[in-house]
């Protein structure tokens, strides 16, 4: 199972580890998630923190609780997803690529290219 | 409802293995008691079970005083180093007079637990081996159902692959919320993830009592050029540094600065590195 990086909260990097099942599709939109008890167990981590990282989809509405039944990803969770990380990305990818570019003296016509290329060779 | 120490304190011939210890216990959560060897840890428990006394200070479990109350002690159940079992008694027996004394002991849980340890069931509790003894022990704690477990040491002689199986139930067992346990040990990087809330003990007094989150976040890492980040750390509160070449990483408590100058690398503070910290701090290096 994967490590947690402690440089920054468990339950943040659950809460991306669910985002990124429900965006790669081994979470389904109207599919059951693992319970509380079930990731507590597999990551071994604490429940409180278990339950604070599953909270924070289901405060965004990404995944819903079905009392006494379990919890369950939401319509049209996949899409909203998709639409955060691509308002992220900038932050998030492009502008830290841009600054290590810098620092290396890659120009930025370089860079552009790198990114072309980049973009090609991914499937 | 807690286990709950008030001013407790104990002198071995002169030495003050526990200096006014006050602390509470419970809520169902997962508490890690941590410390080094001969912090205090096994003196804490130890008056806690009523294994032995305290010289001056209360013990309350559910607001009972608890020594020499069997009822308020039926409540807790230690695993300890110490076998209680005669010696020539064999591991299933020793489970089931366990059961006994214990009214939630789930025997069937208790068989599943060492089924899955592959704990030998015909083999005598002295002829266990140090890890098959750990095994033994935990299985017990694990299947007791005691308002409030202490796990002293849990994981001794374990090897990785048993002592992931353990942190599994263990985690388990917590998720159903009704027990309150305690997890006495100096694998805090283990202990880490699995604990609510950490008290840390160090020559007998409790130097820290607070959610995990909270220690997490009492103290952060910044590294970078030496010279930037020596500005960064002046009239700070230092845990800890270390210098490589030009390059310099400091642990520093309290939030980190909004201001931070491009260069540096500010990021969280693990359990662990945080620990460490405060035991070098406390003993003014």
């Amino acid at each position: 199972m994967a490590g947690f990086d402690e440089s920054r909260p468990i339950f943040l990097q659950l809460a991306e580890m669910l985002e990124d099942g429900i965006i790669s599709g081994a979470f389904p939109e109207g599919g059951q998630i693992p319970s509380i008890t079930e990731y507590s167990a597999a990551l071994k981590i604490n429940p409180a923190t278990a339950l604070k990282g599953i909270n924070l989809l289901v405060d965004e509405g990404l995944v819903y609780k079905k009392r006494g039944v379990g919890m369950f990803v939401s319509e049209g969770a996949r899409e909203a997803l998709l639409a955060k990380r691509r308002e992220s990305f900038y932050e998030s990818q492009a502008r830290p690529a841009a600054r290590e570019a810098k620092a290396l003296g890659i120009t930025l016509g370089e860079l552009k290219k790198m990114m072309e290329r980049g973009y090609e060779d991914v499937d | 409802m807690s286990i709950e120490l008030k001013n407790v304190t104990k002198t071995y011939g002169g030495v003050r293995a526990l200096d006014s210890v006050s602390v509470k216990f419970g809520g169902g959560l997962v508490y890690g008691l941590l410390g080094a060897n001969g912090a205090g840890k096994t003196t804490m428990l130890n008056i806690i079970t009523n294994r032995i006394y305290a010289d001056s200070g209360e013990v309350l479990i559910d607001g009972e005083s608890a020594p020499g109350n069997d009822r308020a002690l039926g409540k807790v159940y230690m695993m300890a180093e110490a076998n209680l079992f005669p010696d020539s008694m064999r591991v299933e027996p020793a489970l089931r007079l366990t059961a006994q004394f214990y009214p939630g002991f789930d025997m069937d849980y208790a068989l599943d637990v060492a089924r899955k340890f592959e704990l030998p069931l015909k083999k005598k509790v002295k002829a266990l081996s140090t890890g098959y003894s750990s095994i033994f022990r935990l299985t017990l704690a694990l299947s007791c159902n005691t308002p409030y477990v202490i796990y002293d040491e849990p994981v001794l002689g374990l090897d990785a692959q048993h002592r992931d199986l353990f942190y599994r139930l263990l985690m388990e067992k917590c998720a159903e919320g009704e027990q309150t346990a305690i997890l006495s040990t100096h694998l805090i990087q283990e202990a880490a993830n699995l604990i609510n809330h950490a008290v840390i003990i160090k020559k007998g007094r409790i130097i820290r009592d607070a959610p995990v989150e909270e220690l997490s976040s009492a103290a952060h890492t910044v590294s970078g050029p030496a010279a930037l980040v020596d500005a960064y750390i002046a009239g700070r509160k230092l845990l800890s540094v270390n210098a490589i070449g030009g390059l310099k990483t400091a642990s520093v408590e309290g939030e980190p600065d909004a201001g931070a100058p491009a260069g540096l690398e500010i990021s969280g503070i693990g359990l662990q590195d945080y620990f460490i910290g405060l035991m070098n701090e406390e003993e003014g290096k």
